[in-house]
Formats: structure tokens, C-alpha cells, sequence
């Protein structure tokens, strides 16, 4: 509320119009940045970058928007590898088709998870997601087709529609960044047409919500499946950019991961969880090549931004006084 | 030889044990959550990790120290109850007015900050530890054979747990706490001191993982990653058993783990999964849990 009293100063349309304004610049600036980043980073680097921003932001759709926190969203993301890697490997899906099966395995696996999950709220919740998906890790270190500890190995990455190569990395980079684009607008538009306001009061109030008529467990499923599916997306992706999958997309590990990066972007912000992915996979990176463990920094990281720093980097910014000016306002 | 629904009587029994082994970790695991969630309102996600935190005190202590299993049995969960009791203290008191989502990833952070150090210094491979002389060894039961290790497990946390539930119920401390859980404010304006209430129960239940620590170090390898394996089973398990009751948390730690182990002998496939798959049954049926009172 304390920012709210803030920025009542300016009249509300001249604010909006700044903050329309601010988004346009930033958003250009930004699409300008990924088109011509293959010039200057590692495209695997980029293209893990992208897929694991798509799949924070649609994490960040549950938490942020509807205020479920799902701790087994590994589930999905590794569950469309699986299904991508098996489809173009085994039966020679093109990729378009292949990452498609992905996206519908893992929305059926989230209209499961979450039919059992939202019986319980708050804490039990995650609780309830996480002991699924430790179940699905069970099954796949158990199951045929996922070649077990080997997992799928050496996926052929495929022609999309049957002429781009896309074992050409510049190919390959620019076909992810389409689909992070496309899963961005998605996103955006779920949460700004009137299922995703329904979505935002269930947060805010669930009992009000029900008294007003709207079925609560039916909006927190459909959320639950959108959000399931755009993780989908996003691992269906990845197991096309590293062409292969393998347990530790499934494991619980990855449901924290993809906690940390939302946590450490922003929670409720559109873009924030894709800044918390950056910082995620640039650090991881950088540590891949030494001894210490990624394990003890992601839970410093953790501590410290629960305990300090619960907006994240983007709510911070929003909150901070160059962001007001610019005219964001902090929505929680 | 004796055959039960087509089984051999051996390894049926076998399985049991197994099962009752454990059944009785759930349990006291289950318990120690169940304890800091009814006052503290946090998931402690640290609980496997202070679980293991026990059993690598009892190996450290027993390597450095030359310390025996008995007293570690005692000074493993003091010395884990106290750091809990500082982590309460210093960072984990500073949450309790937000969401509690926000207690369960702060616990999380503190789980992986434990266990990623425990790896680092120690390896991932799992280390023995001998069971003590005293309790070495096995009886023929006549119909089965019992290493008395595992069966003073069973009887040990049993009275763990059977004490605990005395202490929250029949004591003066006890009465205190449960009257904290219902209404904190209310406590405190009659004199209790509820922060330090709050310190020690967290206290409390971080030891009781470090007990069940201590008690598991001879039966399974005492590795930086034992904590982090049982304790998603032991979430289920609280899930199942709602976390409204004590005795419930008991009863559902002590029921799975034997479910576990028949679903072992019968089709060892599904072994693993067993408890979840319980677990999605009893919240389709009763979404409360079944001994739960909230929903």
C-alpha cells in the first residue's frame, strides 16, 4: 500500500501513458538484445538461457498469479523432454510435432497432478506436488522408454516444417527464441484476460472468490494445466537444444531450481522470473568448471532472499524510486 | 515350509520387519514435523537434513572423539537441537508473520546449504558405521531370524515416540505449547514467555530428527543424501496423516512403512511409490487427511 501513496501524485492516465511508454522501450530494447545475441554469447549458453526463463515464467503463472506454490513442476519440464526425445527419436516426429506431444503430455500429467493437488491448500499444497513428483521420478528411473539412468540419448534435432535445419545452432537459436516468444505472449495475454483476474482474486481472497459464484477448484486447475503445459513447452524445447533427457530434469532438484529463479527475479512479475533464470544459469555455468558445489550457493541464495529480499531483483526495481518514476507500479 | 497368501513365511516376516524399521523413522520424523508445525505454522523442509545431520554427529563423534554410540544417542540430538534452536533464533523467527510458504523455502535453502557442505567435505558415497557390540548379533524368534539392532530400534522409537506424546500432552510444557498453538497472543499475556516457546519446540523437533539420525547411522550408510531421500516419503506420510494430531502422525508413520514392506514382497516394482500412490488415494477419498481436522 505504502507505494500506492507515492505515485497518487501524478494523475493516474499521465502515469499509465509513462509506464506504457517505459514498457515499449524496454521491451524493444530487449527483443533487439535476443535477436542479436548469438553474435556474442555461446548459442547452447542463450538457448538454455530461453528455455529456462519460459519455464520460470510459467512457473511463475501458478505462484505469482494464482498464489499455488508447486514444488514439483521438474514433473513437467522433464516429462515433455521425455516425451519430445522419445517421439522424434523413436517414431521420427518432426520437431514442430515432437515439442507439440511434449506440451500435451505435460498438460495431461498437470491435469492429474493438480485434480489430486488442489484438494489442499497452502502448505500442504506444495507438499502433496512434490511427493507426485517424486512418484514420476520413480516411474521414469523404472519405465522402458526412458532408458533409465542412461536416459534418451543423442535426439536428432530434425527439420522444422521439413526445411530449417535446425542442426545449425543459428537455426536452432532462433527457433527457441520464437517459441520463448510465443510462450511470453501467451503468458501475457493469460494473465491479462479475465480468467487470469479471476486467477488474481482467487489469490488475493479465495473465500471471497467462492462467494462471488466462481468455482475456485476449476480456475486453480485450469491454472494448474496452462501452467503445466508451458513448462512443457519449455523442457520439450531443451531436449531438442541438448538433444537428449534424462533424470535430472524429473528430479526435485529442478522443482527448487525453478523456485529460486521465480523467488529471485520476482514473484508476480511478468519478466522478473526471466532475470532470476539468467542469473541461475550464468552462475551455474560459471561454476560447472570448479569443485564447489552449486548446491551450497543456491541455498545461501535461498536463505538470503527469503529472509531479505522477498520482492526479488524486478520487484525490487518496480518498488524502487527509478521504478515508480518510470512509472511501474509494484503489484505484489 | 509355511507359505502366506503363496509367500514364504521368511520372507513375508522378513519384509515386516523392514517395513516396521522403517515405519518407526517415518514416524519419529513425521512426529518432529508435526511438532514445529502445529506451533511454529512452518514445514521445517531442514527435518532430513537434521536427520542427517544426526547421523554424521554420532559418525564424527565416534571418529574424532572416540565418543560411543550411547552417548552419541544423547549428544547427537543436543548438539543438532541447539543449532536448530540458533537457526530458529537468528533468521527462521523473522518469518513467522508472512505467508508460511515463505518458512518452507527458507527451510528448503537451509536443507540444500546442509547438505550441499556435507557433500563438499564429505563425498556423496555413504560411510558404515558399526552397530554397538552390546546390541550385535541375532535371535532365531523360531520362526524368523532378528538382528537385535533392528529390533531395539523398534522398541526405542516407540518409546520416543510414546514420550513425546506425553510430554505434549500430559505435562505442564506441554499444556503450554498446545495452548500456544491455538492462541499465541492470548499466551503470552498470561506470562509464557512464547518466543522462547517457539525456540525450544523447533529445538525439540530438530533433535528428534537427529535422534532418528543417530538410531539409523548402523542400518543405512550415513551419507550427506539420506536426509533428502526420506524425507519427501516422510511429507507424504504427513499428508496422509494430517498434521492435526500427534497420535496420527505416529499411527500413518508406523502404517506406511509396513505398507512399504508388504507392497516389497508382493510386487517390489511399486515399492517405492507405494506411499505416494497411498497418498493420492486418502486425499481423493478424505481430502483432510485421515486423522486431520483441517483442511
Amino acid at each position: 500500500m505504502s507505494d500506492m501513496t507515492h505515485t497518487a501524485a501524478k494523475p493516474r492516465a499521465e502515469r499509465s501513458a509513462t509506464a506504457s511508454m517505459t514498457y515499449a522501450i524496454f521491451l524493444t530494447a530487449g527483443l533487439i538484445l535476443l535477436v542479436l545475441a548469438p553474435l556474442f554469447f555461446y548459442p547452447i549458453f542463450l538457448m538454455k538461457l530461453l528455455c529456462f526463463a519460459l519455464f520460470a515464467c510459467a512457473f511463475n503463472l501458478l505462484l505469482g498469479y494464482t498464489g499455488l506454490l508447486s514444488f514439483g513442476h521438474a514433473t513437467f519440464f522433464g516429462g515433455a523432454a521425455y516425451f519430445t526425445a522419445h517421439v522424434v527419436k523413436e517414431w521420427g516426429f518432426p520437431p514442430e510435432l515432437g515439442v507439440l506431444t511434449g506440451v500435451v503430455g505435460a498438460a495431461l500429467l498437470g491435469l492429474v497432478m493438480g485434480y489430486v493437488a488442489i484438494r489442499r491448500q497452502g502448505i500442504y499444497f506444495a507438499m502433496i506436488t512434490l511427493a507426485l513428483s517424486q512418484m514420476f521420478f520413480f516411474f521414469c528411473l523404472q519405465a522402458e522408454f526412458t532408458e533409465g539412468e542412461d536416459g534418451i540419448q543423442s535426439v536428432p534435432r530434425g527439420h522444422l516444417f521439413g526445411f530449417i535445419d535446425l542442426s545449425q545452432s543459428t537455426n536452432m537459436y532462433y527457433f527457441v527464441l520464437a517459441v520463448f516468444l510465443i510462450g511470453m505472449v501467451i503468458i501475457w495475454r493469460f494473465i491479462n484476460s479475465p480468467f487470469g483476474m479471476i486467477l488474481k482474486s482467487i489469490r488475493e481472497n479465495e473465500a471471497r472468490a467462492t462467494s462471488l459464484g466462481y468455482s475456485v477448484a476449476r480456475y486453480k486447475l485450469g491454472a494448474f494445466v496452462m501452467s503445466a503445459a508451458l513448462a512443457g513447452l519449455a523442457g520439450g524445447v531443451k531436449a531438442l537444444v541438448f538433444q537428449f533427457a534424462t533424470l535430472t530434469d524429473v528430479a526435485w532438484q529442478m522443482s527448487g531450481e525453478v523456485i529460486l529463479m521465480t523467488l529471485l527475479g520476482g514473484i508476480g512479475t511478468l519478466i522478473g522470473p526471466i532475470f532470476g533464470a539468467g542469473l541461475v544459469v550464468t552462475l551455474q555455468n560459471y561454476l560447472a568448471t570448479s569443485d564447489f558445489p552449486v548446491t551450497i550457493i543456491t541455498g545461501v541464495v535461498f536463505m538470503v532472499c527469503v529472509l531479505l529480499f522477498r520482492r526479488g531483483i524486478i520487484g525490487e526495481f518496480y518498488a524502487s524510486r527509478l521504478g515508480r518514476k518510470l512509472g511501474f507500479e509494484h503489484r505484489r | 515350509m509355511t507359505m502366506i497368501f503363496g509367500i514364504p513365511l521368511q520372507a513375508f516376516l522378513g519384509q515386516l520387519l523392514i517395513g516396521l524399521i522403517n515405519g518407526s523413522f517415518y514416524a519419529l520424523l513425521s512426529l518432529g514435523l508435526a511438532v514445529i508445525f502445529g506451533l511454529l505454522r512452518v514445514i521445517n523442509f531442514a527435518h532430513g537434513a537434521q536427520y542427517m545431520l544426526g547421523a554424521f554427529a554420532a559418525m564424527l563423534m565416534l571418529q574424532y572423539f572416540g565418543i560411543s554410540y550411547w552417548f552419541a544417542l544423547i549428544l547427537g540430538p543436543i548438539v543438532v537441537g541447539l543449532f536448530g534452536a540458533f537457526i530458529e533464533r537468528t533468521m527462521l523467527s523473522r518469518l513467522y508473520n508472512l505467508d508460511p510458504l515463505y518458512g518452507l523455502l527458507f527451510t528448503f535453502g537451509l536443507a540444500l546449504t546442509i547438505e550441499g557442505t556435507f557433500r563438499y567435505l564429505y563425498g556423496s558415497s555413504g560411510q558404515p558405521y558399526a552397530v554397538p557390540t552390546q546390541l550385535a548379533g541375532g535371535t532365531n524368534l523360531g520362526f524368523m531370524f532378528l538382528p537385535i539392532y533392528r529390533g531395539w530400534v523398534v522398541v526405542v522409537s516407540l518409546v520416543a515416540c510414546i514420550g513425546t506424546w506425553l510430554l505434549i500432552e500430559k505435562t505442564k510444557l506441554g499444556s503450554y505449547l498446545r495452548a500456544a498453538t491455538e492462541n499465541p497472543v492470548l499466551v503470552q499475556a498470561f506470562g509464557v514467555n512464547v518466543p522462547v516457546l517457539l525456540t525450544l519446540t523447533y529445538g525439540i523437533g530438530a533433535g528428534l530428527a537427529a535422534f532418528a539420525g543417530v538410531l539409523a547411522a548402523p542400518i543405512y550408510q550415513v551419507s550427506p543424501l539420506m536426509g533428502s531421500n526420506i524425507i519427501i516419503v516422510v511429507f507424504a506420510v504427513v499428508v496422509v496423516g494430517g498434521m492435526g494430531s500427534i497420535m496420527g502422525a505416529i499411527v500413518t508413520g508406523y502404517m506406511l512403512g509396513i505398507a512399504e514392506g508388504l507392497t516389497k514382497v508382493f510386487y517390489p516394482e511399486a515399492s517405492n511409490i507405494v506411499i505416494f500412490v497411498i497418498m493420492a488415494i486418502v486425499l481423493l477419498l478424505r481430502p483432510a487427511g485421515l486423522f486431520g481436522r483441517d483442511a
